[in-house]
């Protein structure tokens, strides 16, 4: 239909596959997420603990640089190994900076369509319930890999090149960045979608998802000084998936600071299926009330 | 560059196929929601270009057209649309109609343009064509102007303009319009109501509208289903019913004191096989078969001791057909 005709005419012209309509939600949020200069700022600041480790793995194998620098390469390798350790503090900073990421971006996910009457609109095309749910969580998978796992890898690989003897031995390290921040990504992407869902209003939203982080965290330990227990650590995301961290490391932790690490699977695996099942509930076209 | 394009919206049957595919058959239609019954048993088969759904409000037209989205499940009968089964055809149905719901819709914090060229995407376009499509249909809705705008910001006319256009945009052969001109001034009401009938008489795509103004309804479809209650009360080819050259005449009858008409007058129509429907004022609305003529009216009056003191010529006009439907 032309401008100046101004008449109607339907569309004969090729169509996308089916399965990648659900990546057209990433590229619109992406747009508008961008647009923040704060987000923006914030996202540039998640990549300075993966740079600073590239700096280190560079340095534990550059003896030139270390002389210059006047530090002796043993002492380096004492205090600082590119080992577990390394990779573990690295993946909990991120996995910390992952929240503050989820928090800026999440509630603003659905929230905003369920509010303005949009799933009506997304729905009612070839697009089911569960490609939006997708397409929204890979708005934040997406960002989220990208400070997650992503850096880790990259650090991981990077050390196993310049250090091939070292890879044999720290195989499971790969796995253990791959699996426990990739359970961690789509927890809070589940969480995050879940509270927009619940909430429907961007604001209260953010101040949900904050409260049931932090408090959480208060809530938890105010639960085991009360029933001298560990299991109160259990209501909070951050000990469960710091537990699942450690064991996955093979960080040793005593039993006092961390839930054991099958409760704590079970725990992250339980949370996951509520937050499906209350996003199966609340993505609907329209509500039916009883 | 990788085409990711590689299925075309060619797949749909040619127009002169598609006209004898009925738009929408239903066939004991059965949906509760949250236990209750709100459509019971709907049997119908509509088969005009522009259809029009009526109903008091709660009748049940907007259950019936999120049926057919398949928002709702159904709990008995069948439904088919343009001879797709809702049940098991869903996404096929999806991807040939347009719909524009009632309510406002639209995507937070978007201009009319990327709302629209969003919609037409998920609908299969590609990006190049929704782009372009968005800008056009933004004109045609008449939009233009300020399709860089915020949906956000948009008066109420204008919203259920982008409405409008985000149903069009992928070029759809189907259109559900659920009370497109709720809250309109006359001026918008007109320039929505001549762009349904463009794109129903111009545009060779049929459209089901969902209204309980009568006069929209009459203004733009060719046949009618009428709902009350749940159930279908009548359904009508408004275009046959116009043409049809019935006798029909509007009464307005007294008895000798200037009261209320006696009731035998009614029955002994009714005995004669004419059909009546009562109005306000002692007027009453009378279509005579075949073969009774006025003067037996006046033969029935003299006997029934009934004044008709006026006596008009009718077409038998929509809300005729609705009210009749209401009172049965």
């Amino acid at each position: 239909m032309a401008v100046y005709g101004r008449n109607y005419r339907r569309y004969a012209g090729e169509l996308t596959p089916p399965w990648s309509r659900f990546l057209i939600l990433p590229r619109y949020a992406y747009e508008t997420v961008f647009q923040s200069k704060l987000f923006l700022i914030f996202f540039a600041v998640c990549f300075l603990v993966p740079f600073a480790g590239l700096l280190m793995i560079y340095l534990h194998h550059n003896l030139s640089a270390l002389s210059f620098l006047n530090i002796p390469p043993e002492e380096l390798k004492k205090f600082l190994p590119i080992g577990k350790s390394f990779f573990f503090r690295g993946t909990w900073l991120q996995g910390g900076l992952a929240f503050i990421l989820v928090f800026l971006v999440g509630p603003a996910l659905v929230a905003p369509d369920l509010r303005n009457n949009g799933l009506a609109l997304y729905l009612s095309r070839p697009f089911s319930r569960t490609e939006y749910v997708l397409g929204k969580m890979s708005v934040l998978l997406i960002l989220l890999s990208a400070i997650t796992w992503v850096p880790g890898m990259l650090l991981f690989l990077f050390q196993s090149i310049l250090e091939p003897s070292w890879l044999g031995k720290n195989l499971d390290l790969g796995l253990a960045i791959l699996v426990g921040n990739g359970a961690w990504i789509l927890f809070l992407s589940l969480m995050a979608l879940a509270v927009s869902a619940l909430v429907k209003w961007k604001p209260v939203a953010r101040i949900a998802l904050g409260v049931l982080f932090f408090v959480s965290i208060g809530f938890a330990n105010a639960l085991n000084e009360i029933l001298s227990t560990w299991w109160g650590y259990l209501f909070s995301a951050w000990y469960v998936i710091g537990s699942i961290w450690a064991s996955l490391f093979g960080i040793p932790v005593s039993a006092d600071e961390l839930p054991p690490p099958g409760a704590a699977w079970a725990a992250l695996i339980g949370g996951s299926l509520l937050c499906l099942w209350l996003l199966s509930r609340r993505i609907r076209a329209y509500e039916v009330v009883r | 560059m990788v085409n990711l394009a590689t299925k075309t919206a060619l797949e749909a049957p040619a127009p002169a196929a598609e006209a004898s595919v009925p738009v929408v058959e239903l066939q004991g239609l059965e949906v509760k929601l949250g236990g209750r019954p709100i459509l019971q048993g709907l049997n119908a088969t509509l088969t005009g270009r522009c259809i029009g759904l009526l109903g008091p409000n709660g009748a049940g037209k907007t259950t019936l057209l999120h049926t057919l989205l398949g928002f709702y499940p159904i709990s008995g009968g069948s439904a088919r649309v343009l001879g797709k089964d809702v049940k098991t055809e869903t996404r096929a149905i999806r991807s040939f109609m347009g719909y524009m719901p009632e309510n406002d819709a639209f995507i937070q914090g978007m201009s009319g343009v990327r709302f629209v060229r969003q919609m037409a995407e998920l609908a299969g376009l590609p990006k190049a064509q929704a782009i372009e499509r968005a800008h056009e249909v933004l004109f045609y809705v008449g939009l233009g102007e300020a399709r860089y705008r915020p949906v956000d910001g948009y008066s109420l006319g204008m919203r259920q303009a982008a409405k409008l256009a985000q149903a069009l945009a992928h070029g759809p052969r189907l259109v559900f319009l659920d009370e497109p001109t709720n809250g309109l001034d006359p001026v918008a009401r007109e320039r929505m109501l001549r762009l349904i009938r463009d794109i129903t008489e111009a545009g060779n795509v049929r459209v089901i509208l969902s209204s309980h103004l009568l006069r929209d309804v009459e203004e733009c479809c060719d046949e009618v289903l009428v709902l009350k209650a749940g159930k279908v009360a009548v359904t009508c080819n408004l275009e046959a019913e116009r043409r049809a050259n019935r006798n029909f005449l509007e009464l307005e009858l007294r008895n000798e004191q200037g009261g209320s008409a006696d009731p035998g007058f009614n029955q002994a129509l009714e005995a004669l096989g004419a059909e009546i429907a009562s109005g306000a004022r002692q007027r009453l609305k009378v279509v005579l078969p075949d073969g009774v003529k006025v003067r037996d009216l006046y033969r029935i009056a003299v006997e029934r001791k009934v004044q008709i003191r006026r006596l008009d010529y009718k077409r038998d006009s929509l809300e005729d057909i609705f009210l009749k439907a209401m009172e049965g």
